[in-house]
């Protein structure tokens, strides 16, 4: 007894260091994965060519250079209406879904999710299909290209929709009938309970999916990538300067510009977080919906149509994919997926992005679940655990673009001892864990905010090491946020560009790019047949996973009943 | 820092190498080449070296010559196979070229060699094959739209063209600049802003590829396609509504050029991939898809290209073309960057 106890705070002791030197990890991943790298590309942004410190000299020639400054507008001018129309759209639709008794609610919500599968290259392939200058529905443009503005805003509505319409299911899932039992005893009229209680209770959803959608607009790439024409907006602008021009003070500049209107939105969105606190109180009654054939049967219209909509775009996609030489030779082929004749690296690239988008969905799942946990769940380093959920917080607020860039200035100097990892898949995984941490993250908090924290103060008096509360309890409960993250991380990985353009190699070659070159080059078809290859893996993926989960979580469930 | 120093490494290989004779080398390989035609240069080269493996790296000329500069201090590359002479050159005012002189290669036409041979020196660079400017023109789109075929450069210009024409970025694609470099040769560097000048007016975008637009010529995006001759008449084999256009006052041209990236780690399978690359066999390859090649007698006619095609051709002079790339470049960009593809 004796023994035991003076054994015991030894053995705390070292767990605890254990437990700080894995804070400590954590910390490491983050500062080299995230923070180096943009102070890196901050001091590229004040240096000229030979490394010299210059001042604000570039921001002063990016203002003075008119077709750099006017990105701003265009950029602001795309993000702002591509937000109002997906904000608008996905609200309604959202509340068909929460709010009305339209059939076929699964189907739709299914549907509406194919966006994400795909790159955002393929809405904008299929767009020049669509409404190019052999469109087929090209007079719906009355004279106006598609290539530019018009052509960007539909591209980003296609793709930027799915996770709008997420945000807002979730922020109008919650109501408490009670009001609405109140305002129908008074008299209120249904506009006007819309008006006074739909509306307040999912106003803080609504504005942090404005910002997030508008936040995706600003940075994406693909979209204005390949149908943007002449229109530069500020993400393929960091790409010219850096990519076409290889003028990495200009695009440090532009990344840097790039990085304000993320950062407010960020800043904003973590503003309201804050603020909504127990919306819904204990005591509330979900609404549920009754039927209305009026209600219903429109808001089943207006939710097919978009669905249709999104099938008609990938349709699209795949029909192009399968054209011979469009639009003079409608006959059938498959020619087009034998990408191994041109560049790019066709299959083989193909596979690049599976071994990439897998490594990723392991690795980030572990590494970002166990230290969301070890931030959520440990005592002590109170200081060190809160900047850590910063930096893990710090992540959505960087465009692609930006944290890929940011990549090349970090690792690519020759004196950094981690340079060796320049160029090979290891850096496109730190990459891309890094890029899509903070949505993992959130995932992984509010999963294991849910569990009781007598789990490892039970574990702690148990004298179980943490390490195996961690692996025995806590991850087979937290299983279905787990099985979330590792497919949102797959699914991300194989579908993004933008920070993997600046970093791949011959040897790292990856579809999404692929796609993009393709594309450039003038083989419009075989960039479309890329882009379906990528839709296509990640569905098979997400339906593997879905049949995965449901057999792994009936087991842990039980897991629980036996235990 | 690695676990070995690189030497260790490459003395490793050197040692595999000398005890398994068929022991491949990767070789990074920076081109410009057409991605249609990069497996079968592959396969060619390694039908007769199949111990050295070539690692692709392909973009647009004038992103791949960014693309080196940049990495100067760190060269990734061990070769080029493929890129414009203008960009060799920019490269070789650099020190990034390794000079040697391949296995006979005092055969080839001396204007596809450095000049600096004629001068006793190792040449920084040999040519491959002449690529030359054409216009795509797309028949049925411009009976349609009512375009006429177009015969000169100053054609282009006419209020009929007007958002019908579609031009390189010369910043990103070397056939962009070879016809920026031709229209000053041809009117003198004033006179080659005017046309632009006026040109512009009628172009609807700029692209990042020298193919790109000639793609959209044969796609119907587009009427006219200013973009070069290898890439049209192989359009129009695979049946697209073209006519290759050489206009009247002269076609401009870039030669494309391989050479060795000073301070490779992989110089003896470099060498083998030069001393290849200036082969009889390896200029009826380029013969395939350009119609002047370096290698005397090799060229044969080639299918949709005009039988004339070299009287046509404006002689280039590479000097001031590399010497004046940047500034070109920037007073181009400055001038139209505003109807660019964003590249």
């Amino acid at each position: 007894m004796i023994a035991g106890a003076s054994s015991w705070p030894a053995r705390l002791s070292g767990e605890s260091l254990i437990r700080l030197l894995a804070l400590l990890l954590a910390l490491g991943l983050l500062v080299v994965g995230l923070l180096f790298p943009l102070a890196a590309m901050l001091i590229k942004s004040v240096q000229d060519r030979a490394g010299d410190f210059i001042g604000l000299a570039n921001f002063a020639r990016y203002v003075q250079t008119p077709a750099l400054a006017g990105s701003i507008v265009n950029s602001l001018t795309v993000a702002l209406t591509s937000t109002v129309i997906v904000v608008s759209l996905a609200f309604l639709c959202a509340y068909g879904i929460t709010r009305t008794c339209m059939p076929g609610k699964r189907l739709f919500r299914m549907l509406a999710t194919l966006p994400i599968l795909a790159p955002s290259l393929l809405p904008a392939i299929s767009l020049v299909y669509l409404f190019g200058n052999q469109g087929w529905f090209r007079e719906a443009l009355m004279g106006e290209s598609i290539y530019g503005p018009i052509g960007i805003v539909m591209g980003m509505c296609f793709w930027i929709f799915p996770h709008a319409l997420m945000l807002l299911v979730t922020a109008l899932a919650n109501s408490d009938a009670r009001l609405y039992e109140a305002a129908e005893a008074l008299g209120t009229p249904k506009w006007r309970s819309f008006l006074t209680i739909t509306l307040p209770g999912a106003r803080y959803g609504l504005i942090s999916c404005a910002f997030v959608v508008f936040t995706m607009a600003i940075t994406d790439f693909g979209v204005p990538k390949i149908i943007g024409g002449q229109f530069s907006v500020l993400a393929t602008d960091v790409y010219r300067q850096v990519v076409g021009q290889q003028n990495f003070q200009m695009g440090a500049v532009v990344s840097v510009i790039l990085l304000a209107p993320a950062l407010v939105s960020f800043a904003v969105d973590r503003w309201i977080q804050r603020r909504q606190v127990a919306q819904l109180s204990a005591r509330a009654v979900p609404w549920q919906p009754s039927p209305s054939p009026l209600r219903d049967w429109t808001f089943a219209a207006l939710c097919y149509g978009v669905a249709a909509i999104i099938l008609t775009v990938i349709g699209t996609a795949i029909y192009a994919s399968l054209v011979q030489f469009w639009p003079y030779d409608l006959t059938l082929t498959l020619q087009h997926y034998a990408f191994e004749a041109l560049a790019g690296g066709g299959w083989t690239a193909w596979f690049n992005s599976l071994t990439l988008a897998f490594s990723v969905a392991t690795i980030g799942t572990l590494v970002i679940f166990f230290n969301a946990w070890l931030i959520e769940k440990s005592d002590g380093y109170r200081a060190l655990r809160q900047g850590l959920h910063f930096l893990a917080m710090l992540p959505m607020a960087v465009p692609g673009m930006v944290l890929g860039l940011a990549y090349i200035f970090f690792f690519n100097q020759p004196d950094n001892p981690l340079n060796w990892i320049y160029g090979t898949l290891i850096i496109l995984v730190l990459n891309t864990l890094v890029h899509f941490y903070t949505v993992c993250h959130l995932t992984s908090v509010t999963a294991l905010k849910q569990l009781d924290p007598e789990f490892e103060a039970v574990g702690a008096s148990l004298k179980v090491p943490f390490w195996t509360t961690f692996r025995r309890v806590t991850l087979p409960v937290s299983l279905p946020a787990v099985l979330d993250i590792s497919i949102y991380l797959f699914v991300n990985t194989m579908t993004t560009v933008s920070a993997v353009v600046f970093l791949y190699t011959s040897d790292t070659r990856l579809a999404s790019v692929a796609v993009m070159h393709l594309d450039e080059a003038g083989y419009f078809a075989s960039a479309a047949a890329m882009a379906v290859l990528i839709f296509f893996t990640s569905l098979a993926v997400k339906l593997a996973h879905a049949t995965i989960s449901y057999l792994l979580l009936t087991r842990a469930q039980h897991w629980r009943q036996a235990s | 820092m690695p676990l070995f120093p690189r030497s260790l490494l490459v003395g490793a290989v050197v040692l595999t190498m000398a005890t398994t004779a068929q022991a491949t080398t990767e070789l990074t390989v920076y081109t410009a080449v057409e991605s249609d035609d990069l497996q079968k240069y592959a396969e060619r080269f390694n039908e007769a070296h199949p111990e050295v493996e070539i690692n692709w790296v392909r973009d647009s000329t004038g992103v791949i010559t960014a693309r080196l500069l940049a990495e100067k201090n760190n060269p990734q590359a061990d070769m080029v196979w493929g890129l414009a002479a203008t960009s060799l050159l920019v490269l070789e005012e650099e020190g990034m070229l390794s000079r040697y002189a391949p296995e006979s290669v005092e055969v080839l036409d001396s204007k596809f060699i450095d000049p600096a041979m004629r001068n006793g020196q190792d040449p920084a660079w040999v040519g491959m094959d002449a690529w030359v400017a054409s216009i795509c023109y797309n028949t049925i789109e411009g009976e349609r739209l009512g375009v006429p075929r177009p015969s000169s450069w100053g054609d282009l210009t006419r209020p009929e063209y007007e958002g019908h024409v579609i031009m390189p970025n010369p910043s990103s694609s070397g056939t962009g600049y070879l016809d920026v470099v031709n229209w000053m040769q041809l009117w003198d560097e004033q006179g080659g802003w005017d046309y632009m000048d006026r040109l512009h007016q009628n172009i609807a975008r700029y692209t990042h590829s020298g193919s790109a637009p000639c793609n959209l010529a044969a796609s119907g995006e587009a009427v006219v396609g200013i973009s070069f001759a290898f890439r049209g008449a192989r359009l129009k084999s695979q049946g697209a509504p073209l006519e290759l256009v050489f206009p009247e006052e002269g076609v401009g041209w870039d030669m494309e050029a391989a050479a060795i990236i000073e301070g490779t780690d992989n110089r003896q399978a470099a060498e083998t991939l030069l001393d290849w690359a200036v082969t009889e066999q390896a200029n009826a390859l380029y013969n395939e898809g350009y119609a002047v090649v370096a290698y005397p007698g090799v060229a044969q006619p080639i299918e949709n290209y005009p039988e004339n095609i070299t009287e046509l051709m404006v002689e280039p002079d590479f000097h001031w073309a590399a010497n004046h790339r940047e500034r070109l470049l920037s007073e181009w960009q400055r001038r139209y960057d505003g109807k660019s593809d964003s590249q």
